[in-house]
């Protein structure tokens, strides 16, 4: 029987790294390592000697990956990057959910194929959390901006909530500007005649 | 002329002006472009955005075209520079530590003499130099070698070289991963502010005119493309024309510095741009007019002779055929797209599309189209003379 793929996760981010290893531990049997120190990611590497290696797209480690893979590829096993030559489509997919994936060479696709494929689908699940996340926090962030323009024109001018946000609106229309733009620069304005 | 929309990725360093310029000064607009410039967390996935087509160009490192082309290293892709963005700009720095070592050897000091001061280099390193560069197939890299090569040392074989991202310079060398850099501005001012780190020669003092960064794209791309490959490149060049005047250096600095850009003060980005470094906390460089070049010199015209050698290095070090790679590299660097685009917007034309590398010590008028062409001095400081068709 073949031995399991031994695959490492370059990854800082504790849940996220979660993420990857439950999705993979689904897809099947195989051996994953966690790297999340950034400093000694190269030394263990080579320690570990890992089938594939994977690491967000957005991680500026990679291009120290990138000189790894060069560097053994005269004198340990030669590593390439997967999306090499072999599978468009699934490349584009990995890259698309911001994944880069090393491999070494000669691996058969079919052993590599459920791994991306997983590693794929947590990718795209986490960012897609990040980005609502990210959503959500904006859209408070807005909200209070706007509540706290408010309140300045409420006091300084003695309108009603609803007047004070007509107002606002009504600007920022004018202005053609968006509302959380007049309101910030309201906030701001107030901030500096304190 | 209906608005086009091309995106551009690029890294967040000083050579990117040209890039930055042409959107934010109105020479894309001018040209209908909607130039959308991406930020690219590293080398590797500017690369492989471009191979893959998420990207229609980059701001990229000039070895990395005819590297890819030449097959070596991740997404082997045919890759053309339609021109040169940026000439020279580089720092070599080395730890304070090391620095007092060099000193203690009887260096003086200086930011300017790659001889006495690769001299000391060597001499007071103890061990494996642990020297940090971009990305593997760099100018930078190709700089190191060279100078540290010339001095006898065989390099990158007795060197520890660490691929290091430019904005994560000063941080390896605050923890001590790495004991000097070669990288490009503001990274090297940014690791003299930080106290890590003392500059002691610019890229310029090891050749005088290394072309740093190209503006690349996918070969099929601009096969498929001409139009729009045209109208890039004249943003691009009026972009790099406007650069020249040190006036409009100071606003590029303001629009360099901000969050979407480089996100640091302007005050460090200009130290660059107009040629004046710190070299550490109390050293000042003195004025540099050939420390970047965006224009002067014809520094926009894609030499297939600085691709050649390019490609001559690249094979010596991967064991390619040196003259299949150089005729590879060749091709990548494109000043048939250049005369032909460019063609009677006041740009002027070299006579040839090769020169003779490093063989000029002054700058001299050369044959040109309109008659007024001054180039050079383009010298590699040990004399090095590269013959593109030297077999």
């Amino acid at each position: 029987m073949t031995p399991p793929l031994k695959i490492a996760i370059v990854e800082e981010d504790v849940d996220r790294s979660r993420q990857i290893v439950d999705g993979l531990r689904d897809a099947g049997d195989f051996e994953v390592t966690v790297l999340g120190e950034p400093s000694s990611v190269t030394r263990r590497l080579s320690e570990i000697d890992p089938d594939v290696v994977l690491i967000d797209m957005a991680n500026p480690n990679r291009d120290s990956l990138e000189s790894l893979s060069l560097a053994s590829g005269a004198r340990e096993r030669p590593v390439a990057m997967f999306v090499d030559r072999s599978d468009k489509d699934l490349t584009r997919a990995a890259i698309e959910a911001g994944l880069s994936a090393y491999v070494v060479d000669g691996l058969k696709p079919e052993r590599i194929k459920p791994v991306l494929d997983a590693a794929i689908a947590r990718f795209n699940m986490v960012s897609q959390m990040r980005s609502e996340l990210e959503a959500v926090r904006t859209a408070l962030a807005e909200r209070k901006t706007i509540d706290r323009a408010k309140g300045l024109l409420m006091q300084a001018r003695g309108l009603s909530e609803d007047e004070a946000y007509a107002l606002l609106r009504k600007t920022a229309m004018d202005q053609g500007r968006k509302l959380v733009e007049v309101a910030q620069a309201l906030v701001t304005a107030a901030e500096l005649l304190k | 002329m209906s608005a086009l929309t091309i995106n551009c990725g690029f890294i967040p360093l000083v050579d990117c002006a040209p890039l930055v310029v042409a959107r934010e000064m109105g020479f894309a607009q001018e040209e209908g472009l909607v130039l959308e410039l991406h930020k690219q967390p590293s080398w590797s996935a500017l690369r492989d955005h471009l191979a893959l087509g998420a990207l229609e160009a980059a701001h990229m490192l000039s070895p990395v075209p005819v590297a890819m082309s030449l097959g070596l290293g991740g997404l082997p892709t045919r890759i053309d520079a339609l021109m040169v963005l940026s000439v020279n700009g580089n720092v070599v720095g080395v730890s304070p530590d090391l620095a007092q070592r060099m000193r203690d050897q009887g260096w003086p000091g200086g930011f300017g003499d790659p001889g006495s001061t690769g001299g000391y280099l060597i001499a007071a390193t103890g061990r494996r130099l642990r020297v940090g560069v971009p990305f593997p197939f760099s100018m930078h890299a190709e700089l190191l070698y060279h100078w540290l090569g010339a001095l006898g040392m065989r390099a990158p074989d007795e060197l520890d070289v660490r691929t290091v991202p430019p904005p994560l310079m000063a941080e390896a060398m605050a923890e001590g991963e790495i004991d000097a850099f070669c990288v490009g501005e503001p990274w090297g001012s940014t690791a003299v502010e930080r106290g890590v780190g003392e500059l002691i020669l610019p890229g310029a003092a090891i050749w005088a005119f290394a072309p740093e960064k190209v503006l690349a794209v996918r070969h099929d791309w601009v096969a498929a493309h001409d139009e729009a490959a045209g109208r890039l490149m004249r943003a691009v060049a009026r972009s790099a024309r406007w650069l020249a005047d040190w006036d409009n250096r100071m606003m590029a600095g303001e629009l360099l510095a901000r969050r979407e850009y480089l996100d640091l003060p302007a005050e460090i980005i200009d130290r660059a741009l107009m040629g004046q470094l710190i070299t550490s906390g109390g050293g000042f460089s003195g004025v540099s007019d050939n420390f970047l070049h965006f224009y002067r010199k014809a520094a926009t015209f894609p030499w297939r002779s600085q691709a050649a050698w390019i490609a001559a290095n690249l094979a010596k070090r991967t064991g390619l055929d040196r003259s299949a790679a150089i005729e590879t590299g060749r091709a990548c660097f494109r000043p048939d797209l250049y005369r032909r685009h460019l063609d009677g917007l006041g740009f002027d034309m070299p006579g040839a599309s090769d020169k003779l590398e490093g063989s000029l010590n002054h700058a001299e008028a050369v044959a040109s189209a309109r008659g007024n062409m001054i180039l050079g001095p383009d010298a590699f400081f040990d004399g090095t003379v590269f013959d593109p068709h030297a077999r």
